[in-house]
């Protein structure tokens, strides 16, 4: 469902220049990448909006029309106002780097570094923004479109084991 | 103690003896990360009766394990485990690379899945399949028994002369690796 109008005024009312649109019953507000945590914090504290539901990456390279590299989404939930929000945030390089939402919410934790992991994305404020995924010598971020599919060799940089070994 | 002793007459004879005792009790170690686990399970289960064969015992400890089942997938994270287990299990030891993705990688040709567990361990049986039959994982363990039969010394001589066949084949088939820093060990 939409996000309720006192929600929508609630933001606009502290940050009139903020931009929200509706999708099949979907709202979706684009957030300025410096405004994030006190845009955040008004839904959180304001509103309700006790859970993030996940935070999570899209690559717009090579995408039409497309102004930015990359845009992050935030997708929130009230559990007891039964109500959800999208919040956006774009950025460009070489500037990718966002507040951590760790202090709002607990669960950003694992979420954000599995976005820094995928997309290398820094979030600034992060209390321990280590790849969650991948291997810690991993020097890549592959779910960049530019990132082959099938790696730069990583996979099969291992020694050979042979049958005298062991 | 057999090498005083004619060696085309008496050490041949006590080869096949203990490749009878090896290849009648395989203990195998259950390296399951997907789907073919499924399917291992249900041929050590009631039903397809792995026990029929003499390898029922399960274990979950390399050190108890001389026959390595790789079913399923392995990725860049999980491949030094692999080795490390393998390393820990007591000679003799064979392995099976059980079904499509642990043979060449299957249809996850993606930068983080190993290609063909054979490129870093030996590997003794593939068994085709997407996941393989229990009939088929049975198969070749009957077939790896032949094998042990056919081949096998006690010694394990059988293992040195495979180990100078070794093609390092993971390196040979991807040159550009060589100007690239080392991202995992």
């Amino acid at each position: 469902m939409p996000a309720r109008s006192e929600t929508i005024a609630a933001l606009k009312s502290a940050y009139p220049q903020l931009t929200e649109s509706e999708f099949r019953g979907q709202t979706r507000v684009v957030v300025p990448a410096e405004q994030l945590i006190a845009v955040a914090s008004i839904l959180k504290d304001e509103r309700g909006f006790d859970l993030l539901v996940d935070v999570t990456c899209v690559d717009y390279l090579n995408f039409r029309d497309a102004e930015y590299r990359f845009g992050l989404v935030y997708l929130l939930a009230s559990t007891t106002g039964n109500e959800r929000i999208t919040l956006r945030v774009y950025l460009n390089e070489p500037h990718l780097s966002v507040a951590s939402l760790v202090s709002l919410w607990e669960g950003a934790n694992w979420l954000e570094r599995e976005v820094w992991d995928m997309f290398g994305i820094r979030f600034e404020g992060h209390p321990d923004l280590r790849r969650i995924l991948l291997p810690e010598e991993f020097t890549a971020f592959p779910l960049r479109k530019d990132y082959p599919l099938q790696g730069r060799g990583e996979r099969h940089n291992f020694p050979v084991l042979t049958r005298n070994q062991g | 103690m057999a090498l005083e002793l004619p060696e085309n007459v008496v050490v041949s004879k006590l080869d096949s003896l203990a490749n009878w005792c090896r290849k009648n009790s395989l203990w195998p170690m259950p390296f399951a990360t997907a789907c073919c686990g499924i399917e291992l399970m249900a041929t050590g289960a009631s039903r397809h009766d792995l026990a029929r064969f003499g390898a029922e015992v399960f274990r979950f400890s390399p050190r108890q394990c001389d026959l390595m089942i790789v079913a399923g997938r392995v990725v860049m994270k999980m491949l030094p485990v692999l080795q490390r287990i393998w390393l820990q299990m007591n000679e003799p030891k064979w392995c099976i690379s059980m079904g499509a993705c642990a043979s060449t990688g299957g249809v996850f040709d993606t930068y983080c899945v190993v290609q063909g567990i054979d490129r870093f361990i030996p590997v003794d049986m593939y068994v085709p399949g997407c996941p393989p039959r229990p009939e088929q994982l049975i198969q070749s363990i009957i077939d790896l028994q032949d094998k042990i039969q056919l081949e096998g010394t006690i010694s394990g001589q059988e293992f040195e002369t495979s180990a100078r066949q070794q093609r390092k084949r993971a390196l040979i088939e991807l040159p550009v690796l060589a100007g690239l820093p080392p991202v995992a060990r």
